[in-house]
């Protein structure tokens, strides 16, 4: 019973976004929707031009997928290669206290800290307060623990035997590492970087106070943007009546999250079966 | 592998030691940006900190603990948001208490291993996937509209005990499948049936990963605030929260209220109220250790 609870909700979640969906493109063609550059839910004319939305997330994601992949797998080869247990007592908890922050402070910080005290200075008046860098650089941060994590995993199971051959061989650690070690973690390595994605592209309390409420479709890092979770969160914060073409282009832009998030995960999946190797 | 294959050393011996310094280099190099990497996460965890102690201090007393929220900075406080936080986690709790492992028990040691048990552990990792926000969609429709619930307490915590269980469930099977298999074995050979071989033996063993796993999940909630801002939380409480009626508030919501604000002010008592999540978030971590360490006191394999 308790287990078929979980079949109940995803049932229920992917009943109740197409049947709003679908009331919403009653009233807004789906290609304009799909297609459309500029979004404006609040202000007339209005415009439900999703790619605005979706641009600005996919930006702040690759600009936290450039952040958190290298500081992510650094500290997971660290972990799994270099962990004399000095550094391993270092780096373990802070990994675990990054994981365990709640995702508002981050947001937090990056208007009260981040934003007016670093990039401010680096950048002068061409960023404000809001920009997808400050978002991307928060969210960067809390997905690096989840890749560490997942990376340090699969770089354990590499047997030892395939590093002790190479070093036979003459390799240096870093030759081991980069030459055995990686390629036989890949299928892990991938995944933790495609589920981060994920999880970068649905955070959103962080995002939500660093980025701004602007959509606009720019791949200027700069710029304020809006993504699909900060509108949702703008949309229920306020007086929206319920039946109202704004409510409903709520589920719309849940859907699309819902979709990309849910397609990540199943390639992260994929690529576990597809390349994992057995020993 | 190329780059490992040495040059024979009898054609050209002096070239050997250069590269073998260069190939050196390139280890250290690596090694100091993997330092690095870790040297960068440090500077940005302490940065967070301070910010936030530097900033919220100040602020941060009884009064503000102990007070209703205002609209002038000086005299708010985050009663309502702490006692809802506290109110939420525990109901957040009883739900996936027995739910959580329920569905891990039934996955882990009851289902046949079939195509269907299969199918739903898929769709318990696939939900752990799922945006928080979406659920709090579906939360909004489900409890909020199609219940009559309304924007209460209760529905907030339903929506956040569907965030974790995933987690919980994913936690508990891992922690069941632990248990060796001579541990069932044995309370078989002295005649339990399944329901007590599973009651007197994994269920005991598997207890600290249970537990641990249940208690950071709370944590986790106490910090989640993206499905409570769909589900209804209202952003300006001055009555403490009852489960099933009234408007309520937690922290993170009080937080992020506040945090809008540019006023220096806001942003010092958004800090304070941060400080006390950290702190709450805190305490579970350490429940969870104490908890861990006591149960697995009688375990021994």
């Amino acid at each position: 019973m308790a287990a078929s609870l979980g079949v109940v909700t995803t049932i229920g979640i992917v009943v109740l976004l197409t049947y709003q969906t679908v009331q919403f493109f009653q009233i807004v063609n789906p290609i304009d929707f799909l297609t459309g550059t500029v979004w404006s839910a609040s202000i007339e004319p209005y415009k439900f031009g999703v790619l605005a939305l979706v641009s600005g997330t996919l930006l702040v994601a690759t600009i936290a997928m450039i952040i958190g992949t290298p500081l992510g797998l650094l500290s997971a080869i660290l972990l799994s290669e270099y962990s004399s247990n000095r550094v391993r007592n270092i780096v373990k908890p802070v990994l675990e206290t990054i994981a365990g922050i709640p995702t508002i402070v981050l947001g937090f910080f990056a208007i009260n800290f981040l934003s007016p005290e670093v990039l401010k200075p680096i950048f002068g008046d061409d960023i404000g307060i809001f920009s997808a860098l400050a978002g991307g650089i928060v969210v960067g941060i809390l997905i690096t623990p989840l890749i560490a994590s997942i990376s340090e995993d699969a770089m354990r199971a590499v047997p030892r035997g395939l590093r002790e051959g190479a070093y036979a061989m003459g390799a240096t650690k870093f030759e081991v590492v980069r030459k055995v070690v990686l390629p036989a973690a890949v299928s892990g390595v991938m995944a933790s970087i495609v589920l981060a994605m994920s999880r970068a592209v649905g955070e959103t309390m962080a995002v939500v106070l660093a980025v701004g409420t602007r959509p606009q479709l720019t791949f200027n890092p700069l710029e304020s943007v809006q993504t699909m979770t900060a509108f949702i969160v703008q949309i229920t914060q306020g007086e929206t009546s319920q039946g109202s073409v704004q409510f409903l282009s709520l589920f719309a832009v849940a859907m699309v999250l819902f979709v990309i998030t849910f397609a990540l995960n199943l390639a992260s999946a994929w690529i576990v079966r597809r390349y994992r190797t057995a020993y | 592998m190329a780059g490992l294959t040495a040059t024979p050393a009898a054609s050209s011996p002096p070239r050997f030691e250069p590269a073998l310094m260069r190939r050196k280099l390139t280890g250290t190099l690596f090694y100091g940006a993997c330092l690095a990497a870790i040297g960068i996460l440090i500077v940005a965890l302490l940065a967070l900190l301070l910010d936030v102690l530097i900033v919220g201090l100040p602020w941060l007393d009884i009064d503000f603990i102990a007070s209703m929220p205002s609209r002038r900075p000086a005299q708010a406080g985050v009663l309502p948001a702490l006692v809802g936080s506290i109110e939420l986690a525990i109901i957040v709790g009883l739900i996936t208490f027995p739910v959580g492992i329920g569905a891990a028990l039934y996955l882990a040691e009851y289902a046949p291993d079939t195509r269907v048990t299969r199918l739903l552990q898929t769709n318990i990792s696939n939900l752990a996937g799922v945006p928080s926000i979406i659920y709090g969609i579906f939360g909004l429709a489900i409890f909020v509209r199609l219940l009559g619930l309304g924007p209460v307490l209760f529905s907030g915590a339903a929506t956040l005990a569907l965030v974790i269980l995933p987690l919980v469930i994913i936690a508990s099977i891992e922690a069941i499948k632990a248990v060796p298999q001579a541990q069932r074995e044995g309370a078989y050979a002295l005649g339990a049936s399944r329901w007590q071989m599973v009651r007197s033996s994994v269920l005991p063993a598997a207890a600290p990963g249970i537990m641990t796993g249940i208690i950071l999940a709370m944590a986790r909630a106490i910090g989640e605030a993206a499905p409570l801002v769909v589900v209804g939380a209202a952003a300006f409480v001055t009555s403490l929260p009852q489960p099933l009626s009234g408007s309520f508030t937690v922290l993170p919501i009080q937080v992020f209220n506040w945090a809008q604000r540019p006023q220096a002010d806001f942003q010092g008592i958004a800090a304070a109220a941060i400080i006390v999540i950290l702190v709450l978030v805190f305490i579970l971590n350490l429940l969870a250790l104490v908890v861990r360490a006591r149960l697995s006191r009688h375990i021994q394999w």
